[in-house]
């Protein structure tokens, strides 16, 4: 399986009248053609803000470097914003969190669904019909001929999800990333959505970034996941490795917060992590979740962590001995 | 997973020693106040002019109503021919143009500010009732909103001055009478946001009176836009006091009014400029300043509305 | 939509209703027409004449509805100062205004459209600051004064343009800019303001993700959305102007219904102020019609309601 993308030592910042918000720092990780990685946390760990600056959608007042930022081959760190809209939508393509609000409500579903691949391929008007009504009739939508001529307030938010993958579908991108795709949805639609992305990458073997903060989602969809906390990685590995063995003490927390039947005495109390997420301000120094975290040590407050690789393709950020040494 | 809190917190609280202090809403509010320059250069000019208002005997040099046939058409100090003895010239009939321009401002203020305070009334009050209740009475006030806006305003006023006669007080009435809508098309607006808070439901649930919820839980609530509005309803009603003077249907000669000063120097304007420029660049900086003033606090409290 | 425009329509007929009984009642109400048609020097005899012959004498109420209802057939009395029938006095000058109104506002639109959308895009940079400034300017000067000024520099310095009257196209430019110039700052500030609320939507967002280029992303997208409240401004604005004629007609002498009303209520030539108000309300309302039905067609979301 080919690589495709390879990003090391991302750093976006941005700029609060209280300093430099370091949102996002030395993230990286890799992603194979074929292969879903999670990126899993908190509302606010900058999850999302990875994805926008993989993209080149950050907002204006954002900044963003990294040693490495390549997808198949090109330099994102130093493409020209020409060459980021030539590769957005053709080559790589998000799916955003609200189904609701992603479409123009003034142009039909079918006006939105071409106009990227008119763009990109040049293709005519009735080839990009044909290809919409293909991948329409792909994500499950019926009538898809009709559809087209609707306006997105006619439709339902599991239908415009739908049509939203088809839109990213539209080009055959090598890479989608789904920004929490069912978060907006009802519970039974989550479901037929997930295994839809799931079975649309098998089959025209794109890779995919799957951004929740929903475990249950994770081990569901993912090969891989990166685990974030304040802006940086904590634990990188296979899905069932880290859910098997979660070595750092946050991931360990996250996977007792839920409650498992059989597995939970009933009347007992719920997991959950006590304390607050600090906010990265200013100059930060030691281990971000030592204020929350039951084995913190003195060396957790004052030394440099990295992300230290403990077997192949595991990663992990912490100081405890015995989870390194095991 | 627990949920995270989104807003910052103090380093003491987090335990971890970030040296970080963030500043509470209203401190925002004020330093934003005091860095909005449209906001301070608006303050300033209105400070200056109801400084002339107040000061007016004293700063101006001569008596507005004096007439000297024999010092007619002087022009301003800067050109050849002017005198320091009328920096700003003198009009056709004699009269100093510092001292009227002066006294000027006293006409301009006081029609503006009464005019605000009786539209403001009747706008509110409006807007507050279409907004509370909602139903029949937002159908009716709605419909006196569209009624009122169909009407040519300047129009009816010139008509209505007309036929009654001219003068400070008809103006007031007139012009008070006609400008609410602005006030209550926003007071409506801002009462309709306010309206399904849950703090105005608490006060109605704990048996509160209608007139004390609209009293104590909805009009502090609507402060920041009934302050910008009424500070641009000032600046429109003495543009438009400006224009019924200039067309002779409002506050009627010998009295100082900016507009009637336009007009009784447009005769001579072909040759003697400053007669209508001098006025107008007044009546211009004074609704600059009350527009800069409105919007700066419109910037600050809610800047969206831009 | 049928529904929707009958509503309208009930609703546009009520509202003209109202403001024909309320500009009726306001002149009669402001001072006795007798006298005012008579003159100041009438004795008591020729003013009691005038009453009668005008039906002054008659119950408000009575005057209305007789008036009211020739109006309806386009009857609005005759002039005593020009002895003719009220609508071939208005009919004669009603062009004039429509054209200074028409351009007034594609003065205002076409100078306010490339301002505010160079705002949106760059906001708080220069060229925002510039078009903030040109909206301050434009709210903060009288038109009557900017009027003269311009006759002031154009006419008399420049020799460029006549200072006043009707009669070609030259005379139209500076009251088109006078009118025009006061409306700009409305159409800047909301065209800014959607078009920044716009561009930060979602659905720009999806834009930008399909990798579609900038203009598109602007003008199909962006602008589509930011314009649909400017359309209902338009035609507010324009009512506006028709009625802030009188200022500008009579700073130059322009002869359209704005003078003609100007003069009339110099002459207490009543019919004709009368008519003219009417007049003005009904293309209001009219307007505000048009407005709302072409809003449902620009928004796809108003037809369902």
């Amino acid at each position: 399986m080919d690589l495709i993308l390879e990003v090391e030592g991302l750093h976006v910042d941005l700029p609060l009248p209280a300093g430099r918000l370091q949102a996002v720092r030395n993230v990286g990780f890799e992603l194979r053609q074929g292969e879903t990685l999670s990126l899993v946390g908190e509302s606010g760990c900058g999850k999302s803000l990875t994805a926008l600056a993989l993209m080149g959608l950050l907002p204006p007042r954002a900044s963003c470097r990294a040693s490495k930022l390549f997808f198949e081959g090109c330099n994102l760190s130093t493409a020209s914003e020409k060459t980021m809209a030539q590769l957005r939508g053709d080559r790589m393509a998000m799916i955003f969190q609200e189904p609701m609000t992603s479409l123009n409500p003034c142009y039909t579903i079918g006006n939105q669904l071409v106009e990227a691949y008119r763009q990109h391929r040049e293709a005519s008007r009735r080839e990009a019909r044909e290809r919409a009504v293909f991948l329409l009739e792909k994500v499950g939508i019926t009538a898809a001929g009709s559809r087209l001529k609707q306006f997105p307030h006619q439709l339902s938010g599991g239908i415009r999800q739908r049509i939203m993958i088809a839109m990213g579908l539209m080009c055959g991108p090598s890479l989608i990333i789904a920004d929490e795709p069912t978060t907006a949805l009802d519970v039974t639609i989550q479901a037929q959505i997930l295994a839809l992305l799931a079975d649309l990458q098998q089959e025209f073997r794109m890779g995919l970034i799957l951004i929740t903060h929903d475990l249950g989602v994770v081990a569901r969809m993912a090969h891989r996941l990166c685990v974030m906390y304040c802006g940086q990685v904590v634990e990188t590995g296979t899905t069932r490795e880290v859910f098997a063995r979660p070595l750092h003490p946050y991931t360990q927390g996250l996977l007792r917060c839920i409650p498992v039947p059989g597995k939970v005495e009933p009347g007992s109390d719920l997991g959950s992590i006590p304390g607050l997420v600090p906010t990265p301000i200013g100059e930060l120094r030691g281990c971000m979740f030592r204020n929350r975290c039951p084995k913190a040590l003195p060396e957790c407050a004052v030394e440099d962590h990295r992300l230290r690789e403990i077997g192949p393709g595991r990663a992990l950020r912490c100081l405890d001995a015995a989870a390194a040494d095991a | 997973m627990t949920a995270s809190d989104r807003s910052p917190r103090s380093p003491e609280e987090t335990g971890l020693g970030l040296e970080v202090v963030f500043p509470s809403p209203r401190q925002i509010m004020q330093r934003a106040m005091l860095r909005h320059k449209g906001f301070l250069i608006g303050l300033a000019v209105i400070a200056a002019v109801a400084l002339l208002t107040i000061l007016a005997p004293v700063l101006a040099p001569h008596d507005p109503y004096a007439q000297d046939l024999g010092r007619r058409l002087i022009p301003p100090v800067w050109q050849d021919k002017g005198t320091w003895d009328h920096p700003l010239g003198t009009d056709n009939l004699g009269r100093d143009y510092l001292s009227r321009l002066i006294y000027g401002s006293r006409v301009s203020l006081l029609i503006g500010i009464s005019v605000m305070l009786i539209a403001g009334l009747i706008g509110t009050t409006l807007g507050l009732l279409a907004g509370y209740f909602g139903g029949r009475m937002d159908m009716f006030v709605s419909f006196l909103i569209t009624v009122r806006l169909a009407l040519p305003a300047v129009l009816v006023a010139v008509a209505v001055v007309s036929l009654i006669g001219g003068s400070m007080r008809v103006v007031i009435l007139v012009l008070g009478f006609l400008v609410w809508d602005r006030f209550a098309v926003v007071i409506r607006a801002s009462t309709q946001q306010i309206r399904p808070q849950e703090y105005v439901a608490a006060a109605k649930s704990a048996g509160c009176s209608t007139l004390r919820i609209l009293a104590q839980e909805i009009l502090p609530n609507l402060m920041n836009n009934l302050i910008v509005v009424a500070t641009l309803e000032v600046a429109r009603a003495i543009l438009l006091e400006a224009a019924l003077s200039f067309l002779g249907m409002g506050v009627q000669p010998p009295t100082p009014s900016w507009g009637l000063m336009i007009s009784e120097g447009k005769e001579f304007m072909l040759f003697y400029p400053y007669l209508v420029t001098i006025p107008g660049v007044a009546l211009f900086l004074l609704l600059l300043g009350f527009n800069l003033f409105g919007d700066g606090i419109r910037d600050v409290t809610a800047p969206e509305g831009r | 939509m049928l529904v929707y425009t009958l509503k309208r329509l009930a609703l546009a007929f009520l509202v003209a209703v109202t403001v024909s009984m309320v500009s009726f009642m306001l002149i009669r109400v402001s001072g006795d027409p007798a006298i005012a048609l008579a003159g100041e020097a009438a004795s008591a005899e020729q003013i009691r004449h005038i009453r009668e012959q005008y039906g002054f004498n008659r119950p408000l109420l009575v005057q209305y509805l007789d008036w009211g209802w020739r109006a309806m057939q386009g009857d609005f009395g005759e002039s005593p100062y020009f002895r003719l029938p009220v609508s071939q006095v208005m009919g004669d000058r009603i062009g004039v205004t429509m054209a200074l109104g028409t351009c007034s506002l594609a003065f205002a639109v076409l100078l306010s459209l490339p301002l505010g959308i160079l705002a949106a895009v760059r906001p708080n940079t220069w060229v925002d600051r510039l078009s903030l400034g040109v909206a301050v300017l434009g709210q903060a000067m009288p038109s009557f004064w900017f009027g003269l000024i311009l006759i002031i520099f154009f006419s008399v310095t420049l020799r460029w343009l006549p200072v006043s009257g009707t009669g070609s196209w030259q005379h139209f430019v500076m009251p088109t800019i006078a009118l025009g110039y006061y409306a700009t700052p409305a159409f800047m500030r909301l065209i800014r303001s959607g078009m920044i609320e716009v561009l930060s939507s979602d659905y720009i967002r999806t834009a930008r993700a399909k990798g579609l280029r900038w203009p598109k992303i602007l003008f199909k997208h962006a602008l589509r959305n930011a314009i649909i409240p400017v359309v209902s401004l338009a035609a507010v604005q324009f009512g506006f102007m028709l009625g802030g004629s009188i200022i500008i007609e009579s700073v130059f002498a322009l002869h359209g219904i704005g003078y003609l009303a100007w003069e009339s209520i110099g002459r207490s030539d009543l019919p004709v102020v009368q008519a003219i108000v009417l007049m003005l309300s009904l293309i209001y309302v009219v307007l505000t019609l048009l407005s709302d039905i072409l809003n449902a067609m620009l928004d796809p979301r108003i037809r369902v309601q």
